[in-house]
């Protein structure tokens, strides 16, 4: 196996071009991955025109809420432009500069203020289906956000009003009588009367008065939790059931890896194998000189500790840039190692049943990025019966297995490092088992 | 004296599809032996089977798959690695005593040692044969299988290989060699082994085969009435 491996790693020495894009290949594709999952979403281009008059309120009783405030709300979910006029905001529409504008009509306070009427936003958008459906999900998202925050101003006003009601003081509406007697001390008073009336006919209906009052002035302190409840009548209490909690950023970090070390991994196993067949050496080799088992072992040995080199370099840069817990690299090592492993296998699969280089090289390819993809797709965003079918390819090919294991590794989250590490052993025999029923013949 | 290899009743099937059936012969020590036939005879699988490429599914080689030098009929080099790297990777997974000895004698022998650095990539077609030809010599076996050697070589280039392989048969090493030119078979084999459909139809000298055709034919003419008569020519008859 020595002579084979020195062998080997003096042709890969001297194929430059392959070793390089054998790195700077998977290493592009999984920062792009990484970025892609740890980044949010960049905000929308949206302009926004606000047609109402400047200092503009909509009244809740003697509370006055800013219209302006609405607009900040809405400026805050989106990358906003204001624009001073609708024919303005869709001429930028129109040239892509912004993909939508959102129009606050004049009359949107004297609406609010009806309780009649419902208030409306104009939305003004183009684009091709893709940019539509992008625009309806973003708006629709920033403007609920934007009215939960407006109502909540809205709510406090209300409670604010009501707590006069109930305190009693001034009103602060214009022609409303001063120093009000608040409703909590209506019972207070009335029965203090009470006590001092004979019984009769006018005690009764001073009784009927306080006691009407008091359950007024319980509804009343009722109502503002109420109000509460109504702007949010759902709040979200979450709750991990098993594993760590794992920051994006940190799987990013194992998503990138883990695709690095497959792609690394099983196109060099591949392409080291189909080379043997397309150079007519194998034919020569395993006549009495080295054993098919032997040669598959050499092939999957070498991809596997150049993978596992490129995966680990990758890890520890990353580390420098993303918090990582280095008390764990010991298990890293685990993880990596038989992950590489599992892909050597899967690769020398492939490069046994492929026999030429670049059939190999391209099933490797249109193997490795769907299987990425798919044990990257989360439960419940596809129906069920698809989502069944992907966990059973997932579980058939070892990038979910390696991608758990690295980060049960990284992260400690579940399921635990041991448990994948035996399904990538299952793996590793599976395919080396049909890596040697593909090398049956030396031809 | 003793035969240096004996093929018993070898038979290879692939599925449904019959290679060989019921080869046997023997070679002596520097013995040249050709096997001739059509496309599709069995020239190829007999070769490879002897080398220990291929397993039989019945029948045996009596010498073992090291002892048996194997030159393919494309050259089984690794293009990346000099002519000198590629023959001391062989050497040493022959497990040779003294590697660096074998390549130096190798190279001599072939002529390449001013080549001996260059990237076999690099070399022409007949330089490149001249390595897969060492590559089958390097363990100085007492058998040497060649599948068409000489296919894609100029007229000079294999003159100069027939010197070459003259030169082991004179040292006393047993060359089986397929090919399709009758002429090259009668002018360097001791012996001729007629394959068509995977039986040998004849195992004798060329004057034997010659003597299955009309008068004045040549040797080409001679096994292509020979294949006729035994309804084998259609097979392909290029021979």
């Amino acid at each position: 196996m020595r002579w084979l491996l020195l062998k080997d790693l003096r042709i890969l020495r001297r194929s430059r071009l392959l070793v390089a894009l054998l790195i700077v290949y998977p290493v592009a594709i999984a920062l792009l991955i990484g970025f892609a999952i740890s980044r949010s979403p960049a905000r929308a281009h949206v302009a926004i025109v606000d047609e109402t008059p400047p200092g503009e309120t909509v009244k809740l009783g003697s509370q006055r809420v800013a219209i302006s405030q609405y607009a900040t709300q809405l400026f805050s979910q989106v990358d906003s432009v204001r624009v001073a006029s609708r024919a303005q905001a869709i001429a930028k529409v129109k040239s892509g500069a912004v993909i939508a504008a959102v129009v606050i009509p004049p009359n949107i306070a004297a609406r609010l203020s009806s309780a009649t009427e419902q208030a409306q936003l104009e939305v003004l958008y183009n684009g091709d289906a893709l940019e539509q459906s992008l625009v309806r999900s973003t708006l629709d998202s920033a403007i609920a956000q934007a009215n939960l925050g407006f109502s909540e101003q809205i709510q406090q006003a209300a409670a604010k009003a009501i707590a006069a009601l109930l305190q009693g003081g001034n009103l602060g509406i214009l022609g409303a009588p001063e120093n009000l007697i608040g409703l909590n001390r209506i019972p207070r008073t009335l029965n203090a009367i009470i006590a001092r009336q004979p019984r009769g006919q006018t005690r009764t209906e001073l009784e009927r008065v306080a006691a009407f009052a008091g359950f007024a002035a319980q509804n009343l302190t009722l109502s503002k939790r109420v109000l509460t409840t109504i702007s949010q009548p759902i709040k979200v209490k979450s709750s991990l059931l098993k594993g760590r909690r794992t920051p994006l950023n940190t799987f990013a970090v194992v998503v990138a890896v883990s695709v690095s070390l497959m792609f690394v991994c099983v196109l060099l196993a591949a392409g080291g194998v189909a080379l043997e067949r397309e150079e007519r050496a194998l034919g020569r080799l395993v006549r009495g000189l080295v054993s098919r088992e032997l040669l598959l072992a050499e092939k999957g040995l070498l991809a596997a500790g150049c993978a596992f080199v490129v995966a680990l370099a990758m890890l520890g840069g990353v580390g420098a840039f993303v918090p990582l817990d280095w008390g764990r690299a010991g298990l890293w090592l685990v993880a990596l190692a038989f992950g590489a492993i599992a892909f050597a296998a899967l690769g020398v699969a492939i490069g046994a049943l492929a026999r030429e280089v670049r059939a190999a090289s391209l099933l490797a390819f249109l193997l490795s990025l769907p299987l990425a993809f798919l044990a990257l797709v989360p439960s419940g965003s596809v129906s069920g019966g698809f989502y069944e079918a992907i966990k059973v390819i997932s579980f058939v090919f070892p990038f979910r297995a390696a991608l758990q294991a690295l980060d049960a590794a990284v992260n400690g989250s579940s399921p635990a490092l041991s448990g994948t590490v035996v399904h990538l052993i299952g793996l590793t025999l599976f395919f080396g088992a049909l890596a040697r029923l593909g090398l049956r013949s030396a031809e | 004296m003793s035969a240096v290899l004996s093929v018993r009743a070898l038979a290879k099937r692939y599925g449904e599809l019959r290679a060989l059936a019921d080869v046997s012969f023997e070679m002596q020590a520097g013995e040249t032996v050709a096997v001739i036939g059509p496309n599709g005879a069995g020239k190829t699988t007999l070769l490879s089977i002897v080398a220990g490429v291929q397993q039989p599914s019945t029948g045996s080689v009596s010498r073992d798959a090291r002892e048996v030098g194997w030159v393919p009929q494309q050259p089984a080099l690794y293009a990346k690695l000099s002519v000198k790297e590629n023959l001391e990777l062989f050497a040493r997974l022959e497990k040779l005593a003294d590697p660096a000895a074998a390549v130096r004698r190798m190279l001599e022998q072939t002529g390449l040692a001013d080549r001996a650095s260059e990237p076999v990539g690099r070399l022409s077609g007949g330089n490149r044969q001249r390595v897969n030809v060492a590559l089958g010599l390097i363990a100085d076996p007492p058998v040497l299988a060649l599948d068409e050697p000489s296919a894609s070589l100029d007229p000079a280039q294999r003159a100069r290989l027939w010197a070459f392989i003259g030169g082991l048969s004179a040292a006393g090493t047993a060359v089986l060699f397929s090919t399709h030119s009758v002429g090259e078979a009668r002018r360097h084999a001791d012996r001729l082994l007629v394959l068509a459909g995977g039986r040998l139809l004849l195992d004798g000298s060329p004057a034997e085969l010659a003597a299955a055709g009309a008068p004045g034919d040549d040797l080409e003419q001679a096994l292509v009435r020979f294949l006729a008569e035994r309804g084998a020519a259609e097979s392909g008859g290029g021979a």
